[in-house]
């Protein structure tokens, strides 16, 4: 039998937690139970402090682009699309996709919401624009 | 007690020898080869032999195991090596396990060296890229298709640009620079005029960055040689002196960068600074790697050339190109003389042809001081060396 120190989770390792829920559309991040700070990617230690107590929480999906680009492709290859970065309101910065918006239109500062399209099994997280910072009640 | 500012390692090494080779096109050469005549020329240029190597330090972006091969491949039987791989400050980092290496006798001539065909090679870019999507996720990234590594640097220019109001035409001013230094060094892959309305109306790749804010994809293989300061006294060419050296690492993925307009050279140069005993004040030319036009911004700024957000007007001033108050990147950068994959070892041997007095009609004046800013991934990883002539010790 494994001693403590070897034994790993049933479920697998933090990014395969992540991807799991993701995959049913729910979107969860972590944050440290020592320090308090928010983090993403999902991993195993809190990146601020080191520990391994870390917890999942449904962030409010709230969020603000913090920079943008568009990536020019060919129309007969889908045309250009957006990559972003976002900072959530709780703090952790991702990379993302706006969407709702042509991609040129994008603007730092924007907000932005997030949502789960899943497919064959995936989740993918995304951001819609907000029409304004209280619109996003919509 | 430790001195943490390395201050006593400052001079006592020095680039005896350097060469490129290659640089451009070379159908018909792998890696390995341009790699091989790059370090035959480099030692030579050193007044040694490739007996006299004791010492490799090397990197590649496809092998894992390339010191190895390196080592095979030319038949040194090392007492030192380092196969840090950091991106293309790999060979600027490379200067402190190489100093350390020589300073407590562990070896006495240490040869850093590298190779890319990857202008010609028959594995193109395309296919480095999924490969390396299996054999190194980043599935937080992946997904939404960054052009990497040039959306990185766009998403870094965009919040340049809304945090300072730096503009597409400051960019491209750093862009016109590198092309009117080119114009005077034939090694240099685009020698073409270029102009800012040229740049500005050049392929859009991945907004604000067109296709002339990017640097070029060339062959070439460039390799130097580090020796002990006493040593190189007594070799053919006049010694370049490792003054100071740092580097720091802050992300791998860009949704992990910090602050997307201060970069990990803020406390590479800090500590390089350090170890020399000097400041932005003091350095003659900067060879700062070009792999887009913003980094050339964000270096002058994080380096102590101007304040942060100035980058942009400092450029657009005329500056940073010939005839300006700071030579940077004299041999036409990674946007004009040309980018083998990982640029850093080709700016550090650009700082020592300078510093020999070896640029002939791009030779910027009397330089005794040369700041070397390496870059890796994106925006990922710096590395500074501060190098000088005799006259600066
Ligand atoms: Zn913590």
């Amino acid at each position: 039998m494994s001693t403590d120190d070897n034994k790993v989770k049933p479920e697998g390792a933090a990014a395969v937690m992540y991807a799991a829920r993701l995959a049913e559309g729910d979107f969860q991040i972590q944050r440290c139970r020592r320090c308090e700070t928010a983090f993403f990617y999902p991993r195993e230690l809190c990146p601020a402090c080191g520990s391994g107590e870390v917890e999942w929480f449904a962030p409010s999906g709230r969020g603000q682009v913090y920079a943008t680009t568009t990536v020019r492709r060919r129309a007969e290859a889908g045309g250009d699309y957006n990559v972003a970065l976002i900072d959530l309101e709780e703090g952790p910065r991702l990379m993302s996709r706006v969407e709702g918006i042509e991609p040129q239109a994008v603007a730092i500062g924007m907000a932005v919401r997030a949502r789960v399209a899943v497919s064959d099994g995936q989740g993918l997280l995304l951001f819609d624009a907000q029409e304004t910072e209280k619109g996003s009640a919509q | 007690m430790t001195d943490s500012s390395l201050r006593h390692l400052r001079g006592k090494t020095a680039i005896a020898g350097v060469a490129t080779f290659g640089c451009g096109e070379a159908p018909g050469y792998s890696d390995m080869d341009l790699l091989a005549n790059a370090a035959r020329r480099a030692v030579a240029d050193a007044g040694l032999t490739m007996k006299d190597i004791d010492g490799v330090c090397t990197a590649s972006v496809l092998a894992t195991m390339w010191p190895m091969e390196v080592v095979e491949n030319l038949g040194i039987n090392a007492r030192f090596i380092d196969g840090t791989m950091i991106g293309g400050s790999s060979f600027v980092a490379h200067l402190m396990p190489a100093m350390l290496a020589l300073e407590s006798g562990q070896c006495d001539a240490v040869l850093v060296c590298y190779g890319s065909a990857q202008r010609t090679s028959t594995l193109n870019r395309k296919e480095v890229a999924a490969a390396r999507r299996r054999m190194d996720p980043q599935p937080y990234e992946h997904p939404y298709q960054p052009m990497m590594p040039l959306s990185a640097y766009a998403l870094a220019a965009s919040r340049h640009m809304h945090e300072f109001g730096t503009t597409r035409e400051q960019l491209a001013a750093v862009a016109v620079a590198a092309r009117q230094w080119a114009q005077r060094n034939p090694d240099a892959f685009m020698r073409d005029p270029l102009s800012v309305e040229q740049v500005l109306s050049s392929r859009m790749v991945s907004d604000p960055l067109t296709v002339r804010d990017s640097c070029l994809v060339t062959d070439g293989g460039g390799a130097y040689v580090l020796v002990r300061a006493e040593r190189a006294r007594d070799l053919p060419k006049p010694p370049v002196y490792v003054l100071g050296s740092g580097t720091a690492v802050w992300h791998r993925q860009i949704s992990s960068m910090p602050d997307l307009t201060v970069t990990a050279a803020k406390q590479s140069g800090a500590a390089a600074y350090q170890m020399a005993g000097m400041t932005a004040k003091d350095m003659h030319i900067a060879e700062l790697y070009d792999a887009f036009t913003i980094n050339t911004i964000l270096f002058l700024e994080d380096l102590g050339f101007c304040a942060k957000g100035e980058g942009g007007a400092f450029v657009e001033d005329g500056h940073i190109a010939p005839g300006g108050s700071l030579p940077v990147n004299t041999n036409g950068g990674g946007l004009s003389w040309g980018h083998p994959g990982m640029y850093g070892i080709f700016a550090t041997i650009e700082a020592v042809r300078q510093l020999r007095g070896e640029g002939g009609e791009r030779q910027a004046g009397q330089a005794d001081t040369a700041i070397v800013q390496g870059n890796g991934g994106t925006l990922s990883s710096q590395s500074t060396a501060i190098l000088g002539s005799a006259a600066a010790l």
